[in-house]
């Protein structure tokens, strides 16, 4: 039987504030647990939130970016539930009247293509704290850290349907938040999180099937294994005729499986209502307008203009386009003088290579964008050939130097200088009678041989095109044999 | 005779007659003469003998403000510094609040002398001072009688003439009420007008910080200084609170005060007296009264018992026992953290309260409880708004009988909750609204309220003091042995 598969995501994302949402206490992670909790995070009796306007800018601004609904009034609400780790007893969110209304975001696709995914709306809300169950035998400890972070809730529409889509989406939402500067994306350290929704109906079938939820996927490969999983267990479910569960489920790396998460009640009430220690937000055109002037290029605009303006292939304008730092990387090397091609060429080889190897990423790369600027520059001008760029450039991750200082220190420039070249090629040839004579005699393969010999004795740095042509007129051409 | 008004400490302590620690002295003497009432949980001599030394060095300074040196307490829900601060509930009874709330930091920058913290019914739920885990307030008037709550010590402080002026809390009456049983003026200011930072919260879109005084001047003095915008409360009314001559000085002559008659026949015969010489009063002030009707009497107890419950269910959702309060001994699991630590630590009514507010806010029952009281509330809003198109303000009755006998309600919740009939609306609406004394019953003082347009205070604080200028109500004051 053909299954057909809905998934939806759900996106916590942390939002890059001074101060946490509703108190002026930082919003940092503390060195000592409970550092950055104040009295407000605490719970403490007589304490009152006060929305931080940064936030409701911030959320703003995602909502300009995905083309959204913004609204005009906004409310928070409580979300009921007793637990250790939640302060106050409920947790102040958003249900009626989230700040970001519907919009979509254009995701490209494993396969290049672009799909428009629905967002169903955004909304603010304040992390919980963590309980910590490690640090003492006998009891479970609580860090207040990380509550009241202010998160913005993202919740797409369940229009993907694969776990390869479900990525594609996170990774163009990932770099969404980062291009805008609202999160720092920082999967690892929870930064932006994500829920899965998955579930399975017969294809074509126009009714859901029932879904489960998969939580606290902190990376895109756990997204994918977690989801392949989970569409794979509800596969064997279906088809040996058993249903589905709706519940929550936790994905184990380990086991690489999706499990119940400890069984709560069935449907739990929060008794969601506005917090009347809040009152509704009114956000004008103003506002919008504001939110909107304080939108960069975004990412899908970036992709056109890399295409169109610069020249470059669509495959590299995604590679380049798809992720901030890269895009950031290209620019600021474009605009130290370096022409797309090459700067997309490198980035896409050597210096992906070079990441690759180090476990790296972008942002702490030890050549500058302006630094490859002025190693490409040595190329186009001749001063270097590909392999000395090579050479050049490892020595500029070991020693951060610019490309000049090492070229000029370490003598790596080529050699163009025609008399120098004809004397070393006169030399070589005759310290080489015999390969003259099979040359002659119509080994034309033997000029690899001159070459070789040649580039050795210039310490590599002959240049290459002068070379070949200043053997052929010392040689002249190989014999018919 | 003592000084024991505001105005009358303020003078003697700027003509040099008196000073702030001679006053502080004579309230905590008195204090520890009327332990008896149980007014206060926590009285602190050594930080009110060094607040006085400070003010009289503030005075001497030629610094001194009109509350510079008074002697003054609050409810024991404004947290204060380093102080106990219980709510009257056995789940705080160990909490020391580690800051001030914004009217107590504005009463101890003004340079006011802080005594301690006064007795109230558990969570400001209650209408009879009954309700503290730490015992009933009595009052100073017959001490067999209830001195009404929630602010039950506030009131019975300034009435047995420990200190002149007290802050206290009204989320339904409970300023008012109060102040009614116990002579007082009260006054209850529009919604956002006192921040609510520090005030532990009952019902956070009905609470309200005020004062009680003996006479409407004195309770302006300290409105003036603890109403105005605080940043730190997100529903609190931009804009700064005039000065007290201002509040008091509006002219009341021409003024419209609209009477809804039935809420005059709805209280005990016994107060009909005193209330119908009190609205002569006003006439003979140049008031012109005009009978006008507030179609929703009935709805606004029921809707207040649905809305107040459901925000206090949730604001009492942090008493858990994991962070601060009472925590039971020995908890097997989480649950039993949460039932023992919850059980032991909230008294009868506020389970009772927390029980039907959570009620109220479930699925499936939201919309018949919760959302059709939010559109009583709204209705009742635009009755007033109707209502003050053609009035000025509104008088009508504070409570339906004087102050009734300790145990007398007790076990009759619903009798307790229809005491606040009259002073409800006035907090569902937000509007300022105070009570003063309009005369006595049978030795028991009876009171009349007063409200306003929304941020009007100044309209009923300045017919207030007009009445008080004409009258002597105000004036009385209970005998030592009981009724007078």
């Amino acid at each position: 039987m053909n299954w057909d598969v809905v998934i939806g995501l759900e996106v916590h994302a942390q939002l890059q504030t001074a101060s946490k949402l509703f108190s002026s206490a930082p919003n940092a992670a503390g060195a000592t647990p409970n550092e950055t909790a104040s009295a407000v995070e605490l719970g403490l009796p007589g304490t009152l939130p006060v929305p931080n306007a940064e936030a409701i800018r911030l959320a703003l601004r995602f909502g300009a970016a995905i083309d959204a609904a913004l609204a005009t009034e906004t409310i928070f609400a409580r979300k009921n539930y007793f637990y250790p780790d939640l302060p106050k007893g409920y947790q102040i969110s958003q249900l009626d009247a989230p700040i970001v209304g519907r919009g979509s975001l254009s995701v490209v696709m494993a396969n290049g293509a672009t799909k428009a995914i629905g967002i169903t709306r955004a909304h603010l809300e304040e992390d919980a704290g963590k309980s910590v169950h490690d640090a003492y035998s006998d009891r479970t400890a609580i860090d207040l850290n990380r509550a009241g972070t202010p998160l913005l809730e993202i919740v797409s529409e369940p229009e993907l349907h694969s776990a390869q889509e479900a990525v594609a989406y996170l990774r163009e939402l990932h770099n969404l938040v980062r291009t805008l500067e609202i999160c720092d994306g920082n999967m690892n350290e929870g930064s932006l999180r994500c829920d899965a929704n998955v579930s399975l109906k017969p294809a074509g079938s126009e009714v859901l099937g029932t879904r489960t939820e998969i939580k606290n996927l902190n990376s895109f490969r756990f997204l994918e294994r977690a989801i392949t999983y989970e569409i794979e267990r509800q596969r064997l479910v279906l088809e040996g005729g058993g249903v589905v569960v709706q519940e929550t489920r936790l994905y184990d790396p380990d086991r690489d499986e999706t499990r119940p998460m400890r069984s709560k009640e069935e449907a739990e009430d929060y008794r969601y209502f506005p917090d009347p220690d809040l009152l509704p937000i009114l956000l004008t055109a103003d506002d919008h307008a504001a939110a909107r002037a304080s939108l960069p290029e975004l990412p899908a605009a970036k992709r056109a203009r890399y295409e169109t303006d610069l020249g470059l292939t669509a495959s590299e304008a995604r590679l380049l386009a798809s992720e901030r730092s890269t895009a950031a990387y290209f620019e600021a090397a474009l605009a130290a003088g370096a022409a797309p091609k090459g700067v997309a060429n490198w980035l896409s080889g050597e210096i992906a290579a070079q990441l690759n190897r180090s476990g790296e990423t972008l942002d702490a790369f030890p050549i500058a964008p302006a630094q490859l600027a002025g190693l490409l520059a040595r190329i186009d001008d001749g001063t270097l050939s590909s392999k000395l760029a090579k050479t050049v450039f490892e020595r500029m991750l070991e020693t951060r130097e610019d490309a000049d200082v090492i070229i000029e220190r370490e003598g790596l420039k080529q050699v163009s200088d025609s008399g120098a070249l004809e004397a070393l090629v006169a030399e070589v040839i005759e310290a080489n009678p015999g390969q003259v004579e099979q040359y002659r005699a119509g080994k034309g393969k033997v000029l690899g041989f001159f070459v070789g010999q040649l580039m050795k004795a210039s310490g590599g740095k002959a240049n290459p095109q002068q070379l070949n042509a200043l053997l052929k007129a010392a040689l002249g051409e190989p014999g018919e044999g | 005779m003592s000084l024991d008004t505001l105005s009358a400490m303020r003078r003697a302590l700027e003509a040099g007659e008196t000073t702030a620690v001679a006053l502080t002295e004579q309230a905590l003497a008195a204090a520890e003469a009327k332990a008896d009432l149980n007014a206060f949980l926590h009285l602190d001599p050594t930080q009110a003998r060094a607040a006085a030394e400070a003010a009289d060095a503030r005075r001497q300074a030629g610094e001194g403000t009109a509350l510079t040196g008074i002697p003054l307490a609050v409810k024991d829900i404004f947290c204060s510094e380093g102080d106990p601060t219980t709510a009257a509930s056995r789940m705080l009874a160990n909490w020391r609040a580690p800051y001030d709330a914004t009217a107590v930091a504005r009463l101890k920058d003004a340079g006011a002398v802080l005594l301690g913290k006064l007795n109230l019914d558990e969570f400001a739920m209650g209408a009879s001072g009954e309700n503290s885990a730490f015992g009933p307030t009595l009052n100073p008037w017959d001490r067999t009688r209830v001195p009404g709550g929630s602010s039950s010590g506030s009131a019975a402080a300034v009435a047995a003439g420990i200190v002149p002026a007290t802050l206290g809390t009204d989320t339904g009456g409970s300023i008012r009420q109060p102040a009614a049983f116990c002579g007082l003026t009260g006054l209850k200011p529009t919604y956002g007008r006192v921040s609510r930072w520090g005030m532990i919260a009952f019902a956070s879109s009905l609470d309200q910080g005020g004062a009680l005084a003996w006479s409407a001047e004195d309770v302006a003095e300290v409105f003036s200084v603890i109403g105005g915008h605080d940043p730190r409360d997100a529903t609190s009314a931009p804009g700064t609170v005039a000065p007290a001559g201002a509040l008091l000085s509006a002219p009341v002559a021409g003024l419209t005060l609209g009477v809804p008659e039935a809420f005059f026949e709805a209280v005990d015969s016994a107060l009909q007296g005193p209330l119908a010489e009190a609205r002569a009063q006003f006439e003979a002030l140049g008031v012109r009264l005009k009978a006008i009707e507030l179609p929703f009497a009935g709805d606004a107890v029921p809707a207040y018992y649905v809305l107040a419950p459901a925000e206090a269910s949730t604001n009492l959702s942090r008493y858990d026992g994991v962070r601060f309060g009472h925590r039971c001994e020995n908890p097997v699991d989480l649950d039993d953290l949460y039932r023992r630590s919850r059980g032991e630590g909230f008294g009868p009514e506020v389970k009772r309260r927390i029980l039907t507010g959570t009620y109220a806010l479930s699925v499936g029952y939201y919309d018949a409880y919760y959302r059709q009281a939010q559109r009583v509330r709204r209705r009742i809003l635009e009755s007033f708004t109707e209502a003050f198109q053609s009035v000025d303000a509104l008088f009508l009755p504070t409570t339906p009988t004087t102050a009734f006998k300790l145990g007398e309600k007790r076990n009759d919740p619903i009798a307790l909750y229809e005491e606040d009939r009259f002073t409800i609306p006035a907090n569902l609406a937000g509007l300022p609204a105070l009570s003063l004394p309009v005369g006595f019953s049978n030795g028991l003082p009876v009171g009349g309220q007063l409200l306003a347009p929304h941020f009007e205070e100044g309209r009923i604080l300045s017919l207030a003091h007009a009445f008080q200028q004409v009258t002597d109500h105000h004036q009385q004051r209970p005998t030592a042995g009981g009724v007078a």
